[in-house]
């Protein structure tokens, strides 16, 4: 079936944050489903500010249960040390051999700053820029070691190649790190990094750093007003734009069975952030979409069509009814109509995504694999 | 024999994926990928297929250097060991999963929390190996640097594990949280702990206590500790004195459980595994280690050294230091005075030295006698347990779970089934009573 819009692939995401998810069995059940939907990869958001289990480590437990599925957790840069937080992702990658991904996100509160006792509250221009440093410092370090540093000499006895390990010398405005990691380099070379780009300062970082881009709006000329936006701040940092993906973030409500009298957007256009147990990112979760299934996998077909956004992160309002209906519903609607994969052709999340493997930075031969 | 099966000294055993040091033969077939999780899943299932209490991760912050440059020679690349037994949890049912974390360049509130998640996902099979660091050159790596006095490490990691405690019991076993404010030297914290209380409601904090201050700390808030292994005599007067101190924490020697670390090698016969012993020290050492152990001793480049040639007759260079992120040898002039002895009185050369000089391996014979070794061990109260630190990782565990384990179990020492579903059941441990 002719696409639309050319050769773009559509990329769906969806979050599977849930109330009180503190056992493995309910994460597990919804990120097998979002992948038996063949979905891109499935966000799970953290937070120090509220009840709510490590969300690295939980999707770590979902690695070796799925297979196929990008595992994309949140972990925030203000209070964790850079190094601790590259070394994590470094490592769920390889749990997950070459399926995770990082929201990344900043702690802007008081009370979170408490928790550590290290330093106070800052606005988010300056958590940002710091995040933005923080983002830039874990690629440099997934770079230390090159591909294939890792090795077993036997008439040497060595196990790394030090010709290929690279201290990074990394001076930020908030902190610094000398390198290299402790980790080697991850099978995607980079885990996938995902920035919610509507604060204004998230948006910068995300032009700069993320692979792929959250945005809000309510229909497609918005949302390709804000993408050629994002485009053009990547080119001006020396990027080409088809590296960055741009995801419309929905949340969505499909109580309403199949097709609904009037499908459309909330009455609270933008919805409140919810108080789900496995917490989410900060600020407005919005805009709310209420309908069916069917309405819904009508209106990801035409925004894809206008070719203004590559796809959608979509948000259940009720995490254990609307990701099934999204998945048995709009998804295998998506697929009839050849507009979605029905088998994944690739293994990690970036191949899914169509995003290269990054060269090396500190490789003289470009150290792609 | 069954009669006094009931009263026969339960042993404990656990297992170490190695991690920096000579211990793994790389040359080894069975020595797999150190970062592949296939490598790890192996590894915790062959333990958990023998029963053992639980497998334990190291941690690594920074590579560690050697004459200014990266120590290729060493296992230097390691995954975060948290991530890894999140991972492991999801392929093991009731294996216990201990991470070995720094307390220096963590925050409680942070470390406090993984904890716990693991013992969440894990249905209460986490545990914490509760180590120290103060030096620079790892806080080059972290945003307080080189910040804490060697002095202060044992101190900070005392208040880190009180502060941990509070943090697991700020909820409420029945699922309320309450806000929770410390005040103390090192940390000075409030709020709300995100994580209710975990299946464990601590989990198990491991400590390694060879040092006084180690074994006072390890008395005072550990419910394993991790020793060297010695002699029976040596393994009985370190329990005494460790076991000892622990009335004075209203504490009783059951709470707490001594695990030695230990290597093994089997053979059909004794002799057998004497040649097996020997064979694998040569294949440790190979020509490049043995100069780089010899470089640790004398703190200088000996690079130009022949490894089959005789030792040098210079003398150490403690002060010059080419060794970073490892401990230092303690008195480099007397080992270089016991090396040259044992080359000149044996007629060796720095390879064979070093060969020789290395630590021979704990237990070295047949299943039957390391098994009878190994209960001989804790039925004289000179430890709990064991810690093993296969060979060839991760492949070098499957014969001591497929010959020794099923042996320990005939005398009636070891379990033949889990009877709990926790760690803290495994190694008999009790329930941390909840502090509100």
């Amino acid at each position: 079936m002719p696409r639309p819009n050319g050769s773009r692939l559509l990329h769906l995401a969806a979050a599977v944050d849930q109330e009180a998810g503190f056992d493995a069995a309910s994460h597990i059940g919804s990120a097998r489903l979002a992948e038996r939907g063949g979905l891109d990869f499935v966000t799970l958001g953290d937070s120090f500010a509220r009840p709510g289990p490590e969300a690295l480590a939980v999707l770590a437990r979902v690695a070796p249960a799925t297979t196929r599925v990008g595992l994309v957790p949140t972990v925030t840069t203000t209070h964790t040390e850079p190094f601790h937080v590259q070394a994590a992702l470094a490592t769920l990658d390889w749990v997950s051999r070459g399926r995770a991904g990082w929201r990344i996100d900043v702690s802007t509160t008081e009370g979170e700053a408490r928790l550590f006792g290290r330093r106070h509250a800052l606005p988010a221009d300056a958590l940002w820029h710091e995040a933005g440093q923080v983002a830039d410092v874990a690629a440099r370090l997934w770079d230390s070691w090159e591909d294939g540093a890792e090795m077993r000499d036997e008439p040497t006895g060595r196990f790394g190649d030090r010709d290929r390990l690279h201290r990074v010398d990394f001076e930020g405005d908030t902190f610094s790190v000398r390198g290299p990691s402790i980790v080697p380099r991850p099978p995607q070379g980079h885990p996938v990094r995902v920035v919610d780009a509507t604060d204004r300062h998230a948006r910068r970082t995300a032009a700069r750093y993320a692979d792929v881009a959250l945005i809000r709006a309510t229909d497609p000329a918005q949302a390709g007003a804000v993408r050629d936006l994002l485009h053009a701040a990547a080119v001006g940092h020396g990027r080409n734009p088809d590296e960055l993906r741009v995801l419309a973030a929905l949340t969505v409500d499909l109580g309403a069975g199949e097709r609904v009298a009037e499908p459309g957007w909330g009455s609270a256009l933008f919805a409140r952030e919810r108080e789900l147990g496995g917490g989410g990112g900060n600020g407005p979760r919005g805009p709310l979409y209420r309908g069916g299934p069917v309405d819904l996998a009508e209106l990801i077909a035409a925004w894809h069509g206008t070719g203004a956004v590559d796809g959608f992160h979509l948000t259940p309002v009720e995490p254990s009814r609307d990701l099934e209906r999204l998945v048995n519903g709009t998804v295998v609607l998506l697929q009839h109509r050849g507009l979605f994969r029905t088998f994944y052709p690739g293994s990690t999340l970036r191949e899914h995504l169509g995003l290269a493997r990054p060269a090396n930075r500190y490789a003289e031969t470009g150290g792609a694999s | 024999m069954s009669a006094d099966t009931r009263a026969r000294r339960q042993l404990h055993l656990a297992a170490h994926f190695p991690g920096v040091g000579n211990t793994t033969v790389r040359a080894d077939r069975k020595s797999g990928s150190r970062i592949d999780f296939a490598s790890f899943e192996h590894l915790a299932r062959t333990a958990e297929r023998g029963l053992f209490d639980f497998f334990l991760l190291a941690e690594g912050l920074r590579p560690r250097e050697h004459q200014g440059r990266i120590h290729d020679l060493d296992a230097v690349g390691r995954p975060d060991s948290i991530t890894v037994l999140n991972a492991l949890a999801a392929v093991t049912d009731r294996l216990g999963l201990a991470a070995t974390v720094d307390a220096t360049f963590n925050e409680p509130f942070e470390l406090a929390r993984r904890l716990a998640t693991l013992d969440h996902l894990s249905e209460g099979r986490a545990a914490w190996n509760v180590v120290t660091s103060s030096d620079a050159f790892t806080g080059e790596n972290f945003r307080r640097g080189g910040f804490l006095d060697r002095a202060d490490r044992y101190t900070r990691a005392d208040e880190f594990v009180l502060l941990a405690r509070e943090l697991w019991d700020s909820w409420t076993p029945d699922g309320v949280s309450r806000p929770f404010a410390h005040h103390g030297r090192h940390f000075d914290i409030a709020g709300e702990f995100t994580v209710p209380r975990s299946p464990q409601g601590h989990p198990v904090v491991i400590q390694a206590g060879d040092s006084a201050e180690g074994r006072e700390f390890a008395a005072a808030a550990a419910d394993v500790v991790l020793t060297r292994h010695g002699t029976l005599e040596a393994g009985r007067a370190f329990c005494a004195d460790v076991k000892g101190r622990l009335a004075a924490y209203d504490r009783d020697p059951g709470d707490l459980r001594i695990m030695p670390g230990v290597t093994f090698v089997l053979g059909d016969t004794a002799a057998e595994a004497r040649e097996r012993a020997a064979e694998i020290r040569r294949r440790q050492i190979s020509p490049r280690n043995a100069i780089v152990a010899l470089e640790q001793v004398w703190g200088v480049d000996l690079s130009s050294y022949d490894p089959d040639g005789p030792l040098p007759d210079i003398d150490p260079e403690p002060e010059s230091g080419p060794a970073r992120g490892r401990v230092g040898v303690a008195d480099p002039f007397a080992v270089a005075e016991e090396w040259r002895a044992l080359s000149r009185e044996r007629g060796l050369s720095i390879r064979q030295t070093v060969v020789e000089a290395s630590g021979r391996q704990s237990f070295v014979g047949t299943p039957e006698s390391v098994a009878a070794e190994m209960d001989a061990f804790v039925t004289a109260g000179a430890a709990d347990g064991f810690v093993l630190v296969p060979h060839p990782a991760p492949g070098g565990l499957d014969e001591f779970v497929d010959r020794v384990v099923p042996l320990l179990q005939e005398r009636g020492v070891f379990r033949t089934e889990y009877t709990g579903t926790t760690l803290r059941s495994h190694l008999g441990l009790p329930d941390p009573v909840w502090k509100g």
